[in-house]
């Protein structure tokens, strides 16, 4: 499955400064469905380099980085639970570097 | 920049029903769309800054602009506002130069691109052309420990002194409710009376030279950066190459913590910062001159040029404590100084209230 995801608000730095990366992420049976739920950890995995508590908490977003689904505020679509589609864009923001 | 897909949810707008909501709002839990998000955080300030009469037609107004989030989203709110409800205001970006390389001149960068984007003109006044040092002289000499107090020493002196330069009548700041919330936490865990009784006021310094407002006082971190990734506005988001984040950090983790859980937070945080009583017989610090270079100081010398002489005399130590308890008795306080150092070390100084 074909996903497009962008770092932003400082989030670029812990992955070699590249913001939008195109990935494929497959779930692990065929009629399973990517959630948002299994996507940080397989981004803590092949995407971050570095400083991973700036990115993630326990098994979520740490508090203070947005994350957008298709331009959607992801507490709307039910945040760790978002099912992901084929195309879909994920954006993470950082709020937590300076003013 | 990709196309995005199908949006995720098929909720509709609270307050238009009609266009699919984009963000909740931490403030009230409404799921809102884009546009109506737009109209009403940008109202929101407009209600803020009438209700408070931050401001008076006519009168000249600097923007402290550090290139990053929330400056690059009040200048942009700023100037559609002024000219949206006619204020009548001149407004100035005003940055500082740090002297910090790798990290403000790229931000600088930034803040000349808004200069263009808005059409406001900028000033800029660097640590080197008003205290001879840079901050990547200061840390050469004095490491990367209580680098933090120097940097925010100056550079709240350094605003004054460019709002001066400006010739304006007031400075605004971007820090947002986060910050605050932060900032009444960090003073009440620092036991700072003094600071804890104005650090919610949203107009201080109005018996100085030049008032200081924060037009951001009740708006969100969160809804800041969704109004400048919606507007695709350019800002900066780079920690200070020399900032240890370590004691503010602890209480904007916290902060972010408890806002997860209810968003509420972060303005009860506020509000019972504004409700804090200082009892009568608490002696507070008296404001007068510095007898050196004039600057507002409780002090014989206001703390910018303490430390300044110190490194001028290759004493960096000089100055770095409790400023309280400083010039007056110098004996008592030499133990406690050095027991309370890094507490003063005012992590992130870009924050100074």
């Amino acid at each position: 499955m074909q996903l497009t995801l962008e770092f932003g608000g400082g989030l670029e730095l812990l992955c070699d400064s590249v913001k939008i990366h195109k990935v494929d992420v497959d779930p692990q049976t065929e009629e399973e469905k990517v959630t948002m739920k299994q996507l940080l950890p397989w981004i803590r995995t092949n995407l971050i380099k570095e400083r991973l508590e700036m990115f993630m908490k326990g098994d979520s977003v740490r508090p203070g980085v947005l994350v957008l689904v298709n331009d959607c505020d992801w507490e709307l679509s039910g945040q760790l639970d978002t099912v992901l589609e084929e195309k879909d864009v994920i954006v993470f923001i950082s709020t937590l570097h300076g003013g | 920049m990709a196309a995005a897909a199908k949006p995720k949810n098929g909720r509709l707008c609270s307050i238009c029903n009609d266009r699919r909501a984009a963000l909740k709002r931490p403030k009230t839990l409404e799921q809102i769309c884009r546009e109506c998000f737009y109209a009403v955080f940008e109202d929101e300030i407009h209600k803020v800054i009438v209700e408070n009469q931050i401001f008076k037609p006519g009168e000249r107004i600097a923007i402290g602009a550090s290139g990053g989030k929330d400056s690059t989203v009040l200048a942009y709110v700023l100037s559609e506002l002024n000219r949206r409800h006619n204020y009548g205001l001149d407004l100035f970006l005003l940055s500082v130069d740090e002297g910090i390389t790798g990290y403000r001149d790229d931000s600088l960068e930034t803040v000349k691109r808004n200069e263009i984007q808005y059409g406001l003109p900028l000033k800029v006044v660097s640590y080197k052309e008003l205290y001879g040092w840079t901050m990547d002289e200061i840390v050469k000499l004095i490491g990367l420990k209580n680098n933090c107090t120097f940097c925010g020493v100056f550079r709240r002196q350094a605003l004054d002194r460019g709002a001066a330069l400006l010739k304006v009548d007031k400075l605004v700041t971007g820090h947002n409710a986060d910050d605050i919330a932060e900032t009444v936490l960090l003073n009440i865990l620092r036991g700072d009376i003094a600071r804890l009784s104005r650090c919610t006021s949203i107009t201080t310094g109005e018996d100085g030279p030049i008032p200081r407002c924060k037009p951001f006082k009740y708006t969100y971190e969160k809804e800041i950066v969704m109004y400048a990734y919606f507007k695709r506005l350019d800002y900066f988001s780079t920690e200070c190459i020399y900032s240890p984040n370590a004691y503010r950090g602890f209480v904007r983790e916290f902060i972010k913590d408890l806002e997860r859980i209810r968003p509420r937070a972060i303005l009860d945080i506020i509000k019972s910062g504004e409700d804090f009583r200082i009892s009568a017989s608490t002696k507070m610090p008296e404001q007068g001159n510095c007898e050196r270079c004039g600057y507002i100081s409780s002090q014989k010398w206001c703390k910018a040029c303490v430390l300044l002489e110190g490194l001028n005399r290759g004493l960096p130590k000089l100055g770095i404590g409790r400023s309280r308890v400083l010039s007056n008795e110098p004996n008592k306080d030499t133990k406690q100084t050095n027991g309370t150092k890094n507490m003063q070390s005012k992590q992130c100084g870009t924050l100074d209230f």
